[in-house]
């Protein structure tokens, strides 16, 4: 089955007050979108309307996915905060989704995640005893564990080290190929780097904005990339 | 530190105590002087023993029946708005009554023995254990119940793995509460009638114009309270701090 593409049409009140109006969204089925925005403009606030889970404000319009189906238990979210349940061991938590459902939990596959995200001697500790990026990284496999076609990433890296960060990146894009992305980032190298469609989100209204050319994750060194980047810097500056 | 800080404040009270004995004339029928009591704690250390005995049977069970009670309570409100609305009322109004004035009432449905205590007992801890146990479960993070959802979780599944871990050491200190007030409901279940526990023993002293046996066997009853205290503080703390470290 094909990730489904996503459309987001609507406006939000937050208090009676505009958070946006009119806003035209399109996740593309398979690929990565990243929302770029500074904060308290209302990325999070989207990205959790998607979800189908409470926010502040009220949504007037619809967002649906492009096969028509609901899509309630095809998406899987990581939180901006890690969430880790803190009575339960690394393992337990990346194993969680599974656990709550009544599954199966695939030990090779929760053992294989934990070693992509570097926490194979970790792996029997409780989140209290991890570093913030640590745990930021136990959330992410949580979330790669999942087999969603839809992933709403909400800020999934910012607790990383630049190296850190970089490999995380290019980990999160090979193991969700195929899947229908929405990373929300106040970075701009991250959305320069990671989308196939890249919005930027201030208070007047959302753009969309041409990615660099060439495949995601782009090097590091790649000059198109940095060159998107301080356009997109750019762009966030001005209003 | 603190073991060090209890044995100190004892000793100035046993001072205090002795000079006010001393420096008064106050008969020994209404304050005996430490020493005598001790003595009178060592001659009749069979007697008080059996007395403990009964007592804390009565406190152990009651905590024990009244803590299953109010855990299953708690979960039943927490997972069921109908139970919400409906028994919510009754258990507020049950506790605007003083529980103590159900005492004799007890006593003559379930008799002279043990039942009568252990109820009251239960009657006591039950509302201190459901209200910790279930505001605790009502109080989950936000974030714990919108991941389980996105997930996929039943409400069962969400209770069962999610809202109860993270309920528990609001429990905790139900318990702790517990621990406190379950010595209280046996002694005053032993004092509207018995034939035994150290509550009895009082008031048999008491009688007898036996203050020495008297204070011996309040001395002995606080005791066994704070042990009772000690005993369940550290077993709720030294498993929490194993369940859930750092919080
Ligand atoms: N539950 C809530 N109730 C009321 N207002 C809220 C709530 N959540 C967020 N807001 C407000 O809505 C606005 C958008 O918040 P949102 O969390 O979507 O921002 P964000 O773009 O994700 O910011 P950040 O980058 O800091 O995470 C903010 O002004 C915030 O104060
Ligand atoms: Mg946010």
């Amino acid at each position: 089955m094909v990730a489904p593409g996503i459309r987001f049409r609507g406006s939000a009140a937050l208090d009676g007050r505009a958070l946006f109006s009119g806003l035209e969204l399109d996740l593309k089925s398979t690929g990565w979108t990243c929302l770029l925005g500074v904060s308290g403009v209302g990325k999070t606030t989207i990205l959790r309307m998607i979800a189908g889970l409470e926010t502040g404000a009220v949504l007037h319009g619809e967002i649906t996915a492009s096969d028509g189906a609901p899509l309630g238990d095809r998406i899987a979210y990581m939180a901006q905060s890690d969430l880790l349940l803190p009575w339960a061991t690394v393992r337990e938590n990346v194993s969680l989704g599974a656990r709550l459902r009544g599954e199966a939990v695939n030990r090779d596959l929760v053992d294989r995640l934990i070693a992509d995200v570097g926490l194979s001697e970790h792996a029997g500790k409780k989140p209290h005893a991890l570093s913030g990026g640590q745990r930021q990284r136990v959330a992410l496999a949580r979330t790669l564990m999942e087999n969603r076609a839809v992933i709403l990433l909400d800020e999934p890296f910012s607790a990383l080290d630049a190296r850190t960060r970089a490999e995380m990146q290019e980990l999160a894009h090979r193991l969700l190929k195929g899947r229908t992305v929405l990373l929300v980032t106040h970075d701009p190298a991250e959305a320069a780097r990671l989308g196939d469609t890249i919005v930027v989100m201030t208070e007047a209204g959302v753009t969309e904005v041409p990615p660099p050319e060439g495949p995601a994750p782009r090097a590091v060194d790649d000059p198109a990339y940095l060159e998107a980047q301080a356009r997109l810097m750019m762009l966030l500056r001005a209003v | 530190m603190r073991v060090l800080g209890g044995v100190f404040a004892a000793v100035v009270a046993l001072a205090l105590w002795q000079a006010i004995v001393s420096l008064t004339d106050v008969p020994r029928f209404i304050l005996p002087p430490p020493a005598l009591v001790f003595e009178t704690w060592i001659a009749n250390r069979a007697l008080i023993w059996e007395h403990t005995l009964a007592t804390a049977t009565e406190i152990a069970l009651g905590l024990l029946i009244g803590a299953g009670l109010g855990i299953v309570t708690a979960l039943t409100l927490a997972s069921s708005e109908f139970a919400r609305l409906t028994m919510r009322p009754v258990l507020v109004f049950t506790q605007a009554l003083p529980v103590f004035a159900l005492a004799p009432i007890l006593t003559l449905w379930l008799g002279f023995g043990l039942g009568s205590k252990i109820a009251m007992a239960v009657l006591i801890i039950y509302f201190p254990i459901t209200s910790a146990f279930f505001d605790g479960l009502m109080r989950t993070p936000q974030g714990f119940l919108d991941l389980a959802r996105t997930m996929g979780a039943s409400n069962w599944t969400t209770l069962w793995r999610i809202r109860v871990p993270a309920a528990l050491p609001s429990l905790g200190s139900g318990l702790r509460l517990a621990a406190v007030y379950a010595p209280i409901g046996a002694v005053i279940g032993e004092w509207v009638g018995s034939s035994q526990g150290l509550g009895y023993l009082m008031l048999l002293a008491n009688g007898r114009a036996k203050t020495d046996l008297m204070f011996a066997a309040l001395f002995t009853l606080g005791l066994l309270s704070i042990l009772l205290y000690v005993l369940v503080n550290w077993a709720t703390l030294t498993y929490l701090k194993r369940h859930t470290p750092g919080v």
